[in-house]
């Protein structure tokens, strides 16, 4: 068997001086910057009462949970759950629909290629961010306040913070948009809202559908936690049965949860696909 | 000067018309279908979500002048001109938004490292067995689906009220999301790397460690940043269900009408998703720098 002859170190550090000898700052660039992401780690346990003690008897107490979570049963409140699943689905379906449509003026207003000034953008890009910055939860108490305790409330909640992420998202669309379609028709003499609704809006709909589409499915997700805090659908039916410790009730409406989300994704992949789809045939 | 357009023949003319009129009354009879069926479902919804216009016309000034009074002190000033009197709890808030913070900063960084023991496995191209696939497919799937908040309520009674629950809950939602973004990193990794280590005999550890962590690691970074900025919004509301952070101080200033508190502690939470992401989005910027260079 042939052998390899012995490679000359010596050669090679001549050959290669930034490999062998790095300076200290790159050396330890890495190792550093692990060391002190641990150490802020290591504060934060310390920081926020880690201890082994609790995490055990947590985790003891959590399998107790679990093992009494099985069989998943909803007792004789079945009826109640599927009427709150089914408020949590509209309350989605309506906060959505209620958002992309006060965001669709709005996100003209925030789009570089219609408001080319940034003095105008400027403001309207901010106010939509601090709107993102607050979340769902936090609008769900507040619209609590105004219009009481219930679905309706949720909706308002949905609908805000959306609001905040649709306008977000609609300007960038209509920033991406072909400019051409937009030039033609002001050659052929329209005004700038028939460039709007005849360059523009077809090109954008299309992607503003597909957005809207994966909000609602989303938004199912989003309108089950805001119940928590009293804002109607099966959060609430949830968090009232976790402080009770009905746990087979508890597991029976996570299942429902669970399983209407995957139906709710299944059916707008199927919708985004057919909208994708009518945009290559037209 | 005039150019000549071709002008078809009337009876020709006619029939192009006609089935250009046919295409689109089909389309648009589609188009309307489809626009009343949605209508239809706004309305279903519309009365399950007990929608009441009258009470959203009658209590929208309510609305606005929510608005008004948080933005007013009890002196019956506005809240800007006197910051002292404003912010007159900012020792207690800034503790508790540090409190916050770390809360999502230990919650992404256990939830990155569980998805980065875990993704290999689900991955299509590096995991070791289809039944481990499945098995921790559906674990991911699951923690990404439930919300943090409800694994929060119940680490709340599991672990005890306070911030760890709010980590815990955390770091599992995280796993969940990071999973799946970090496996379908791997999914584009390039295999040939892994054929070379293997031809030398290396385990499949070594195979991970050496031909794909080395391809994948600065998209993990990416993403873990990321899902820290969006943890940074969630722990703000963990305290709403007593896990801790600067949501108990909010959710109680609501609920027992401290206006101008109310205002004082979502400014200060807004600011500091700012600065979250924007100080993020430069890390991002650096590091991904750093890489094209290398």
């Amino acid at each position: 068997m042939s052998q390899l002859p012995k490679p000359d170190s010596q050669a090679l550090r001549t050959k290669y001086p930034d490999v062998f000898e790095r300076p200290a700052s790159a050396r330890l660039a890495t190792p550093l910057m692990l060391l002190s992401a641990f150490a802020v780690f290591g504060f934060g346990l310390y920081d926020l009462d880690f201890s082994p003690t609790k995490l055990v008897g947590g985790l003891r107490e959590l399998g107790w949970i679990t093992l009494m979570m099985v069989p998943p049963d909803p007792g004789s409140s079945l009826p109640t759950y599927l009427s709150a699943l089914g408020e949590t689905l509209s309350i989605a379906l309506l906060g959505t629909t209620l958002a992309a449509f006060m965001a669709l003026p709005v996100s003209l207003l925030a789009a570089r290629n219609i408001v080319p000034s940034a003095i105008f953008r400027f403001p309207v890009r901010r106010f939509l961010d601090s709107i993102r910055g607050v979340d769902t939860l936090i609008w769900a108490l507040v619209w609590i306040n105004v219009v009481g305790l219930g679905p309706f409330a949720g909706v308002l909640a949905i609908a805000v913070s959306d609001f905040g992420a649709f306008g977000k998202l609609f300007s960038e669309a209509i920033e991406a948009a072909d400019k051409k379609q937009v030039e033609g028709i002001r050659a052929s003499g329209g005004s700038t809202l028939h460039e709007i609704r005849f360059g523009l809006m077809p090109q954008v709909l299309p992607v503003i559908a597909g957005q809207v589409l994966y909000y609602i499915e989303s938004n199912t997700r989003s309108a089950t936690i805001i119940g928590i805090v009293g804002a109607g659908g099966i959060g609430l039916q949830l968090a009232e049965q976790i402080r009770v410790l009905e746990w087979q009730k508890v597991s029976f409406l996570i299942l429902m949860i669970l399983i209407a989300v995957a139906v709710i994704d299944w059916i707008s992949t199927k919708l985004r696909f057919a909208i994708i789809g009518q945009r290559a045939l037209a | 000067m005039t150019t000549a357009v071709s002008i078809l023949p009337a009876q020709q003319l006619a029939a192009l018309n006609e089935a250009y009129r046919k295409a689109v009354a089909r389309k648009r009879l589609k188009t309307m279908l489809a626009v009343a069926v949605f209508i239809a479902a706004l309305v279903v919804a519309g009365i399950g979500a007990e929608v009441n216009l009258r009470t959203l016309f009658t209590y929208f000034g309510n609305f606005v002048s929510y608005f008004d009074r948080i933005l007013t002190l009890d002196s019956g000033q506005r809240v800007w001109t006197d910051f002292g009197e404003w912010f007159w709890g900012w020792h207690s808030w800034l503790k508790l938004l540090a409190e916050t913070i770390l809360i999502s900063y230990v919650g992404t960084l256990i939830g990155a490292v569980l998805a980065l023991a875990l993704n290999f496995f689900v991955a299509q191209n590096t995991s070791p067995g289809p039944w481990l696939r499945f098995v921790v497919r559906r674990l991911l799937e699951f923690a990404r689906t439930v919300p943090a908040i409800v694994f929060a309520l119940v680490f709340v009674i599991a672990f005890g009220l306070g911030p760890m629950a709010g980590v815990l809950a955390i770091a599992v939602h995280s796993t969940g999301a990071l999973g799946k973004l970090f496996s379908e990193i791997v999914e584009n990794a390039d295999m040939k790397p892994v054929e070379g280590i293997r031809s030398t005999g290396a385990s499949w550890l070594s195979c991970m460690r050496f031909a794909v962590l080395p391809q994948v690691s600065a998209g993990y970074a990416s993403y873990a940043l990321l899902r820290f900025e969006i943890n940074v919004r969630e722990a703000s509301v963990m305290g709403f269900v007593g896990a801790g952070g600067i949501g108990q101080e909010l959710v109680v200033a609501i609920r027992k009408f401290y206006y101008s508190d109310v205002s004082a502690i979502l400014v200060t939470i807004i600011v500091t998703v700012f600065v979250i992401d924007i100080s993020t989005g430069w890390l991002r910027a650096k590091l991904f720098g750093k890489e094209a260079q290398a």
